[in-house]
């Protein structure tokens, strides 16, 4: 995002300056790609519908992730949270916490699920600013300990809904054709676009990314301004697992294994800087748009699933090396004259 | 001097930066074995220059030519293979490697050659030479010292052997007596001079005349981007030089409006953090600007940061108003009425990535919060014109990234985000550091009109004649303890500096105070 469109008061956009557009752009080139070679299936609603819900799952933890690297931190955790909160919600509405509390109810359950997350991202937030410990190495922690924490709780076996059990509604029904999930996923981006655009904290959040010391001597409480950003990340992890478990039809430890790079790829693929201080919500979607379309696109028209990674991987490095490139405002030379 | 003598010349070299135009039409040359002096004010475009030289930059236009041949310098590498070394303010220096290790970074020498690819550092001829360099620029550091280890001026050494070592045949230093004592720069002039007589062309960039006129043969003048003269140091005067590089009359430096002096403001008792500062009390008058005098490293930024609550204090009360406040944090020193206008303003007064409005509305950002948190941006707006227009801060707009700012308006913007908190005390560390002298005349009017409002203003600063100019009262401090507290009477440049070096009474100028950059005119 440019400071063009991020700065207050300033309304009209500038489209040579608009960052997301070039975003834009390739994903409606993608788009007119894929139609043109699969005209009947691509465009068909139960297939838009597929693209959607998985721009729902990584658009959501992208959010979550540039929200975080924008203060120059990184969450690792979020697949492993995902198994976890998914696990946890379908424990309690299935189980009930072992003797101590009977099987709670869909909306209770996924009130403590989203409690839950956001706690752990306090957590991490913590560590990360009360004792300085790098967010990589904090959030690896819990990548590990939450994944084995919903296995063991599962002893690995999935917790499996019975069909028609009203919980799947959330990640399964539609409202006019659209998933739940992605109107859910809309839901989030507008409130964090708000925050980051029209109030003191979200002013805060670029601030302390840009420069924590100087934001610190200006009084910015960028303690909590951080911790506030792991939070969130925690808690749309939480709110992804319980989409996802529901959309599964059961909690299982084996869900969201590496979907933290693929968050942080679609974050990084809507410009989101690694070194803090720059990123959107809107990028973040885009983004995570690109490469769902990108997969359904290559499973459309029958690309090797193994080759699916190979060009994603490879979208990823042009994405940034363009981005870069167009930033320090060089030109790409591979040779010398 | 004849064409075929000039090492390096560089002809009518442009470079622009969004909204600045940093050189115009910019030429110099210089000799081997010469020593050039480039000075002019901060954002006279010196470092720019050096920054294309060394390839960090590319030029708008212009030709570069070495030894008369024609290059176009592509990068850091490709300015090095040509000769040309540059010596940053900041050193490229990796702590926990040996300084032989350093000096040859990139251009190990090998052993034991496999083919082209695989070979071995040649450990301890590296080291040997390494020590040949370091003898050669006369520093007493082993080879196999840590860098971490070294002091700065040990560590410029090093950065020197360093030139050496990869045969520079030009070697440039940005101010490079800015971070030394009095003795090391003796030091470094000797090194300079032994570099001279080795036929190396020296460039040294400095705004401290008197150091000019100590090691340099020619001086170069630039001034807003453009070289506005260049004589022999015989033939050149201080006055002469002053007078090109601000290009006006310095007549009214230091003019203080007379403001009224009312009720103690700000009660500081026994403040204290171990080992940095000691004990220091004073207090604050409304309309009072109380200047801190000290040696570097007397404790006066520390203090200023303990009062602020940016640092952790061991000891010490704050009272407002005859009121007790608890300052934990720079959040308590903003709710009571403080603010810090800190040294380094690149990377503690300013986030450069976010416009010039974002960074003055920083801290009053809950002012503008409708219902608590919705951003009014029309007010914030509103807010942050007023300011810029009120301290005159020359920007193309209120979105302009405040890194693209000179450092004067830099420095404006990070007064003009105080002020938009109608701050009570206002401490300043060093307001005047490397801004130029126009902008030092306003931000020092500024600094009268908010006393004339009833602001306590604590200005720290190394410069005697602006401590003498502005002050109402000088608190001195040696040691991280106040040494005493001086009337405008009592307060000479004699008495401060006895306090400052802890001498009862004398006269000698103590080591490490910064001299006054342009004479005292009053």
């Amino acid at each position: 995002m440019t400071e063009t469109v991020r700065s207050p008061g300033k309304l009209r956009i500038k489209w040579g300056q608009f960052r997301e557009l070039n975003v834009l752009v390739a994903l409606f080139l993608l788009c007119a790609f894929f139609y043109w070679r699969r005209p009947e299936t691509f465009i068909k609603p139960a297939n838009l519908a597929v693209i959607m819900r998985f721009i729902a799952t990584f658009g959501t933890l992208a959010i979550g992730e540039v929200l975080v690297i924008i203060t120059g931190g990184i969450d690792l955790s979020v697949g492993s949270m995902i198994a976890f909160t998914g696990v946890t919600t379908a424990w309690m509405i299935l189980k009930g916490v072992g003797n101590l509390l009977p099987p709670v109810g869909m909306v209770p359950a996924i009130f403590i699920a989203l409690l839950l997350g956001a706690l752990v991202g306090i957590w991490h937030g913590l560590f990360v600013t009360k004792l300085g410990i790098p967010p990589f190495i904090i959030t690896l922690g819990t990548w590990l300990i939450a994944r084995g924490a919903a296995a063991y709780i599962t002893r690995g076996y999935p917790q499996v809904f019975e069909t028609g059990h009203p919980f799947l509604i959330l990640g399964q029904g539609t409202v006019g054709g659209i998933p739940i999930s992605f109107l859910i996923l809309l839901g989030v981006a507008v409130v964090i676009s708000i925050v980051l655009n029209y109030t003191p904290l979200g002013y805060r959040i670029y601030a302390v990314g840009g420069n924590i010391e100087a934001a610190r001597l200006s009084g910015v409480n960028v303690d909590r301004v951080r911790i506030f950003c792991y939070a969130t990340s925690g808690f749309l992890a939480a709110l992804t697992g319980v989409i996802l478990a529901s959309r599964l039809g059961q909690g299982t430890p084996v869900v969201g294994s590496a979907y933290e790079l693929w968050g942080i790829a679609a974050a990084v693929i809507g410009g989101t800087s690694l070194m803090g201080g720059e990123g959107t919500v809107l990028g973040a979607i885009l983004g995570s748009a690109i490469v769902g379309v990108m997969q359904n696109g290559m499973v459309l028209t029958n690309v090797s699933s193994y080759l699916q990674d190979v060009i994603l991987g490879i979208v990823l490095v042009v994405a940034v090396v363009y981005d870069t490139l167009r930033r320090s405002g060089r030109k790409l030379r591979f040779w010398r004259k | 001097m004849s064409e075929q003598q000039m090492i390096l010349r560089m002809v009518g070299i442009s470079k622009a930066f969004p909204g600045v135009q940093a050189l115009d039409d910019v030429s110099f040359e210089v000799a081997a074995g010469e020593v050039l002096g480039l000075v002019g004010e901060n954002g006279a475009g010196k470092s720019t220059l050096m920054k294309i030289l060394s390839g960090a930059y590319r030029k708008d236009a212009g030709r570069i030519f070495i030894q008369g041949r024609e290059v176009n310098i592509e990068n850091p590498n490709h300015a090095q293979r040509l000769g040309i070394a540059i010596i940053y303010q900041e050193f490229n220096l990796t702590p926990n490697q040996t300084a032989a290790a350093n000096i040859f970074i990139g251009c190990e020498p090998r052993r034991l050659r496999l083919g082209r690819l695989v070979s071995f550092v040649d450990r301890r001829g590296m080291e040997r030479e390494a020590q040949e360099h370091l003898d050669r620029v006369g520093a007493r550091v082993p080879a196999t010292a840590l860098i971490r280890d070294l002091s700065v001026a040990e560590q410029q050494m090093v950065e020197v052997a360093k030139a050496l070592a990869v045969e520079a045949r030009i070697i440039v230093m940005d101010e490079p007596t800015s971070a030394l004592g009095e003795d090391e720069v003796e030091k470094l002039f000797e090194i300079i001079s032994t570099l001279k007589e080795q036929g190396i062309a020296v460039v040294f960039i400095t705004h401290r005349l008197e150091e000019v006129f100590r090691v340099a043969d020619r001086v170069v003048v630039l001034r807003d981007g453009r070289r506005v003269g260049s004589m022999s140091i015989d033939e050149a005067a201080p006055e002469e030089i002053i007078h090109l590089m601000v290009g006006r009359e310095l007549g009214d430096m230091f003019h203080k409006e007379k403001a009224e002096i009312g009720a103690p403001l700000l009660e500081v008792r026994g403040l204290t953090r171990r080992g940095v500062v000691e004990d220091v009390s004073f207090t604050l008058r409304r309309g009072e600007i109380l200047g801190f005098a000290g040696l570097v490293g007397a404790g006066r930024t520390e203090t200023a940061r303990l009062l602020f609550g940016a640092d952790p204090k061991d000891a010490g009360e704050v009272y407002v108003d005859g009121k007790s406040v608890k300052i934990n944090s720079p959040i308590d020193a903003v709710t009571a009425g403080i603010g810090l206008v800190p040294e380094d303003r690149g990377n503690q007064g300013l986030i450069l990535n976010l416009s010039l409005l974002e960074n003055i509305v920083l801290p009053t950002l809950d002012h503008y919060a409708r219902a608590g948190w919705w951003i009014d941006r029309q007010g914030l707006r509103h807010t942050a014109q007023e300011y810029v227009d009120k301290l005159d801060i020359r920007t193309p707009h209120l979105e302009q990234k405040a890194v693209f700012l000179s450092g004067g308006n830099q420095q404006k913007a990070v007064v003009a985000k105080w002020l938009a908190s109608q701050p009570r005390v206002l401490i300043m560390d060093e307001p005047t550091r490397g801004i130029d002298v126009g902008a030092k005349a306003e931000v020092h009017a500024l600094m009268g009109r908010l006393a004339q409002a009833g602001v306590g203003i604590i200005m720290i600063s190394s410069e005697l004649p602006e401590i003498l100019g502005m002050s109402d009262r000088v608190l001195v401090m040696a040691e991280g303890r106040v040494a005493a507290i001086l009337d405008q009477e009592e307060a000479t440049q004699e008495a401060i500096m006895a306090y400052a070096s802890g001498e009862e009474i004398g006269t000698s100028i103590p080591v490490g105070f910064d001299e006054p950059e342009v004479p005292e005119r009053r």
